[in-house]
C-alpha cells in the first residue's frame, strides 16, 4: 500500500516536471547543502540561499545589488522620536505558499510576525526548541535579546516592535536572513499534526519560490509562486544542484550542466571569462582581510612599533600575489569603498621598508609571531601564502617571524585569547550593510575574547561605537565612523589588507542577474532566454 | 560449520567495541571544535559557548560521553546532526543507497575486467602481454583517484559531452525515490530514459572508484591462477589429453577463485573508503561526502555513528564472504 502511495504521488511529480517541460528552468550549481530550511537556526550563506532568499521574505529587504533597505512585507514603518518603537504597516493580501503539504486558509498578518520573532526569544514558545538542539545563532549574535523588548500586534496589519535602548542598525538587522518571516497557521497546524519538525524541512513562506523537493546532498527544487505580492517571478523553476566541489562545479557550468555557479576558483576567471557561451558577473564584496596585532602585549603593544611593522609589507604585491591581478583592493580603511561612511581622505598606508627598518630597531623588535590558517576564505585565499610574503618582507627589515599554522576552529579560539602574541590574520563578510556591523563586531571591547582579535580597547574608539547606534540622522552616524576610521588609521591594531572581488559566472542565458554585495545569490529578478 | 559461525559472530563483538572507541576518539582527536565550526564566521560569545558545551555534554568527561553515547547506541538511537538536527540514522539510510548503487556498479567493472585479465595474464606468464596487463594494473593502482576522476570528467563530460560531470541522474527527472537506487527506481517508475540517465551518471564514477579494485583482483587472480596451474590434478588433467580452455576454466579456475573471492570482500572496505573521493568529485549524494562533510563540521555525532554504521556493513560483507569461504573451502571449518 505504502509502495502504491509512493508510486501515485511520484507519478504525480513526474507529470508535473514533464506539463512543465516548456518551462522557463534555472540549474543554480550552488557550493554546500543546506542545513535546514529554517533560516532563523541558520548560519551559513548557502543555508540562506535555500530559504531566506528564496521561500521567505522580511518586514524590510535589501535592494538588490546593495546594502539599501526597501519594503519588503511591511509596506512603510515609522521609527518613534525616541528610536525606541519600531511600527511596521504590513502589504494588505500577502499570500503564503500552497503546497502539497499546506493549504493556508489566511493571508499573512501580524501574528505572524510576532510569532516569527517570538519563538527566537521566547523559551515558552512551542517553537523555540521545535528541534533537538536549537539554536537562533544569529539573533544572539546580533545582540536582538539585549535590544528587543518586545513585539506587538497593533492590529491584522500593524505590527510594533519595541527596543530597550535606540538601535540604529536595528532596520538593517531586521532586513538580514534570520529576521524571516514564517507562517503561524503552519506551524500550529505541525503542531496539532505532532511533526513540528517540518517546519525546518517542509518550509512555508511568502517568498517567490515555493519549495517542491529536497534530495539530501542531490538537488533542491523550487517552483515560482504565482501569487507572489510582489508578482510572479520570471522563471518557472529554480533547482539548487549541489556541486561542493569548485572544479566539479566549473566543468559542470562548462558542460551546460547548470546556468549558474558561485565561488570559482580565483585561477579559473580568466578562462571562463574567455568562454564565448559564458558570462562572469564581479563586484567589490562586501568584505575586508586584515591582520590583528595584539595591542596588549609586547612588542605590539606599541603603536609605533605596529606602525613600522605595517610600513614593512608591500601591500600592492601582496594582494596581487595572494589574489591575481584585479581580483582585489588593497585595503586603507575596515570598511570597503562601497558602504556608506567609507572615509576617501585616509591615506594610502605608506610601504617604507628603510623607515621601518630603524624604528623596528630602535625599538629592539628582531621576532615576531605570525598565525595562519588551512582554510581559505573569500577575503583570504591562502592565510598560508600570505604569511609566507609578510614573512619575507619582515625579515628584509630585520624581524623574524616565525608562522603558526593551525586548523580553522582552533585557529579562532586561539586567536581570540589575550595572550596571544604576535599578528593574526583573519578577516570579515559584511551581514548588512551597517558599519557597526564591521567597526564594533570587529573592533569593539564588547568583542574582546570573540571577533576582537587585537584586543584593542580604546577609548575614543568606544565613544564612538556607542554614539553611533544612538544615533538616527545618516549624516550625522557616517560622520561618527568616518572618525572611527581616523582613529584606526592613527592607532593600527590591524593592518588592512584587501577587500576582495566577488566573482558570478553564468550561462549567456541568463538575464537579469545582479551580484550582490552580501555574497547573497537571489533568483527574483533572473530570467531565461528561451 | 555451527561453531565456525558462532566463532566469527565472536569475533564481531570487540571488533565493535574497538570501533566505536576508535570513531568516538579519532573525531575528538581532530583539532578544532564543534561549537565554533558550527557556529559560523561569527563565532559565540563566552557566556554562549558556554552554555552550548554543556547542553552538548562536551563539559562532562570523555568515558562520561562515551558510555552515554554506546547507551544510547544499544537502544537503537544513534543521535542527531549537530549541523542539521536530523536523525543520523534517517540521513544515513537516504544516502546509503547512492553509495551502494556505485560501489556495486564499481565493483561489477572491477570484476569483470580484473578477473578475465587476471586469468589471461597467468596463461600467457612472461609475455609481452602479461607484463602490460600488469603494468597497467600497477598503474591503476596507483593512480590518485582525485586526478583520474577529474581527467575523466574533463575528457569524457566537458570535451566529448558523452557522460554527465557529476549527479546521479539528468536534472530533469524527478521522481521521489522508492528504493533509493535509481536505476531500479526509474525502471519502477517505467521510465526507461531516467533509466539510461542513471546509468550515463553512473559510468565515470564506477570506474573512478572500481580501478583499484581491479588491479588487485587482476593481480590476485593472475597469482592465485599460477599457483593453481602448477598443481598436480591440474598437470593430471591436462595428461589425460582435457581441452586447454576446460583445465583453466573449470579445474583451476574453481580453485583459483577462493582467495579472490576473498580479495573481493575484503575490496568493499576499500570501495567505502574510495567511495569519500569519488562522491567528492562527481557531487555523489552518498555517505562518502557526507561524512568528509561531516568531519569538516566537525560534527561529532555523524562521524562517530556513520562510522559505526558503516563499519557495520563491512563486516556484515566480511562475515558473509567468510561463510561463503567457507562453504567453498571445507578445510576452513574444520580448521
Amino acid at each position: 500500500m505504502k509502495l502504491m502511495k509512493t508510486l501515485l504521488t511520484a507519478t504525480a511529480l513526474v507529470a508535473m516536471m514533464a506539463g512543465s517541460a516548456y518551462s522557463k528552468q534555472l540549474i543554480f550549481c550552488s557550493e554546500a547543502s543546506p542545513k535546514h530550511f529554517d533560516p532563523a537556526m541558520a548560519t551559513g550563506g548557502n543555508d540562506f540561499d535555500a530559504s531566506a532568499r528564496t521561500i521567505y521574505n522580511r518586514l524590510v529587504e535589501f535592494k538588490h545589488g546593495g546594502t539599501d533597505l526597501e519594503p519588503g512585507l511591511a509596506d512603510s514603518w515609522d521609527i518613534s522620536a525616541d528610536g525606541l518603537e519600531y511600527t511596521f504597516h504590513l502589504h494588505p493580501g500577502t499570500k503564503f505558499h500552497t503546497t502539497s503539504y499546506f493549504t493556508p486558509t489566511r493571508d499573512l498578518n501580524a501574528d505572524d510576525i510576532v510569532f516569527s520573532f517570538e519563538r527566537q526569544f521566547k523559551a515558552d514558545n512551542p517553537f523555540h526548541a521545535y528541534l533537538q538542539d536549537s539554536q537562533y545563532e544569529y539573533y544572539e549574535a546580533m545582540a536582538m535579546p539585549a535590544y528587543i523588548k518586545e513585539v506587538v500586534k497593533v492590529d491584522d496589519l500593524t505590527v510594533k516592535i519595541v527596543l530597550n535602548s535606540p538601535n540604529s542598525p536595528m532596520l538593517a538587522n531586521l532586513g538580514m536572513d534570520f529576521a524571516s518571516i514564517v507562517s503561524k497557521e503552519y506551524a500550529d497546524k505541525l503542531v496539532a499534526d505532532g511533526h513540528p519538525e517540518q517546519l525546518a524541512s517542509a518550509p512555508i513562506g511568502t517568498g517567490p519560490f515555493q519549495f517542491v523537493d529536497y534530495q539530501l546532498d542531490s538537488v533542491i527544487r523550487y517552483a515560482a509562486f504565482p501569487d507572489y505580492f510582489k508578482g510572479k517571478v520570471k522563471i518557472d523553476d529554480l533547482i539548487f544542484a549541489i556541486t561542493p566541489d569548485t572544479t566539479a562545479r566549473t566543468q559542470r557550468l562548462l558542460a551546460g550542466e547548470c546556468d549558474i555557479m558561485p565561488y570559482p576558483n580565483p585561477q579559473d576567471i580568466e578562462s571562463l571569462k574567455a568562454n564565448t557561451n559564458l558570462t562572469v558577473l564581479d563586484q567589490a564584496g562586501l568584505n575586508i582581510g586584515y591582520m590583528s596585532y595584539n595591542t596588549t602585549l609586547a612588542p605590539t603593544n606599541d603603536v609605533e612599533v605596529r606602525k613600522a611593522l605595517s610600513m614593512a609589507i608591500n601591500k600592492p604585491a601582496l594582494v596581487e600575489a595572494l589574489f591575481g591581478k584585479g581580483n582585489a583592493e588593497p585595503a586603507k580603511n575596515l570598511i570597503p569603498p562601497t558602504m556608506w561612511s567609507y572615509d576617501t581622505a585616509t591615506p594610502e598606508g605608506e610601504y617604507n621598508p628603510t623607515k621601518a627598518k630603524e624604528i623596528l630597531a630602535a625599538k629592539g623588535v628582531t621576532e615576531i609571531e605570525l598565525w595562519a590558517s588551512d582554510r581559505a576564505r573569500s577575503y583570504n585565499p591562502s592565510f598560508a601564502r600570505s604569511a609566507e610574503i609578510i614573512q619575507q618582507d619582515w625579515a628584509a627589515v630585520g624581524v623574524k617571524a616565525t608562522i603558526h599554522t593551525v586548523e580553522w576552529t582552533q585557529y579562532r579560539i586561539d586567536g581570540a585569547k589575550a595572550d596571544r602574541p604576535g599578528a593574526f590574520q583573519i578577516g570579515w563578510g559584511g551581514d548588512n550593510g551597517d558599519p557597526d556591523n564591521f567597526f564594533a563586531v570587529l573592533f569593539g571591547a564588547a568583542a574582546i575574547g570573540t571577533q576582537n582579535y587585537s584586543i584593542w580597547n580604546n577609548e575614543e574608539f568606544e565613544g564612538l561605537m556607542k554614539a553611533g547606534v544612538l544615533e538616527t540622522d545618516p549624516a550625522k552616524r557616517a560622520a561618527i565612523y568616518t572618525k572611527a576610521q581616523e582613529v584606526m588609521t592613527r592607532e593600527e591594531p590591524a593592518f588592512l589588507m584587501a577587500h576582495s572581488t566577488i566573482y558570478m559566472p553564468m550561462s549567456k542565458k541568463v538575464l537579469g542577474y545582479t551580484m550582490d554585495p552580501l555574497a547573497m545569490h537571489r533568483f527574483d529578478n533572473v530570467d531565461v532566454a528561451e | 560449520m555451527f561453531r565456525y559461525i558462532l566463532q566469527r559472530f565472536g569475533l564481531i563483538i570487540p571488533t565493535l567495541i574497538g570501533i566505536t572507541i576508535c570513531s568516538f576518539g579519532f573525531v575528538r582527536l581532530i583539532p578544532g571544535d564543534p561549537i565554533l565550526a558550527l557556529s559560523g564566521e561569527r563565532g559565540v560569545s563566552a557566556a554562549r559557548y558556554a552554555e552550548l558545551v554543556i547542553k552538548y555534554g562536551f563539559d562532562k568527561p570523555l568515558y562520561e560521553q562515551y558510555f552515554r553515547y554506546i547507551g544510547q547506541v544499544l537502544h537503537g538511537d544513534f543521535g542527531n546532526s549537530l549541523a542539521t538536527h536530523r536523525p543520523v540514522i534517517e540521513e544515513f539510510l537516504k544516502l546509503f543507497p547512492a553509495t551502494i548503487e556505485l560501489s556495486i556498479f564499481a565493483l561489477i567493472f572491477a570484476v569483470a575486467l580484473g578477473i578475465p585479465a587476471g586469468i589471461f595474464a597467468a596463461v600467457k606468464r612472461g609475455s609481452w602481454i602479461d607484463q602490460g596487463l600488469m603494468g597497467t594494473a600497477l598503474v591503476g593502482y596507483s593512480m590518485p583517484i582525485f586526478w583520474w576522476g577529474l581527467l575523466l570528467i574533463i575528457l569524457f563530460s566537458t570535451t566529448l559531452g558523452w557522460t554527465p560531470v557529476s549527479g546521479r541522474i539528468g536534472l530533469s527527472f524527478f521522481f521521489k525515490p522508492i528504493t533509493g537506487f535509481m536505476t531500479i527506481d526509474s525502471v519502477l517508475y517505467g521510465n526507461w530514459k531516467a533509466f539510461g540517465s542513471a546509468l550515463r551518471s553512473l559510468i565515470l564514477p564506477s570506474i573512478v572508484l572500481g580501478t583499484i579494485p581491479l588491479a588487485v583482483i587482476a593481480r590476485q587472480t593472475r597469482s592465485a591462477m599460477l599457483e593453481v596451474m602448477g598443481e598436480d590434478y591440474v598437470r593430471t588433467a591436462r595428461a589425460k589429453g582435457l581441452k586447454s580452455r576446460r583445465v583453466i576454466g573449470l579445474h583451476a579456475l574453481r580453485n583459483a577463485l577462493i582467495p579472490v573471492v576473498t580479495t573481493i570482500g575484503l575490496q568493499v572496505g576499500v570501495l567505502m573508503g574510495g567511495a569519500i573521493l569519488t562522491e567528492t568529485i562527481f557531487s555523489w549524494p552518498g555517505i562518502g561526502r557526507w561524512l568528509v562533510d561531516s568531519i569538516y563540521k566537525r560534527d561529532y555525532a555523524v562521524v562517530q555513528s556513520g562510522l559505526l554504521l558503516v563499519a557495520l556493513i563491512v563486516m556484515a560483507v566480511n562475515l558473509i564472504v567468510d561463510l561463503l569461504y567457507a562453504t567453498i573451502n571445507p578445510r576452513i571449518r574444520v580448521q
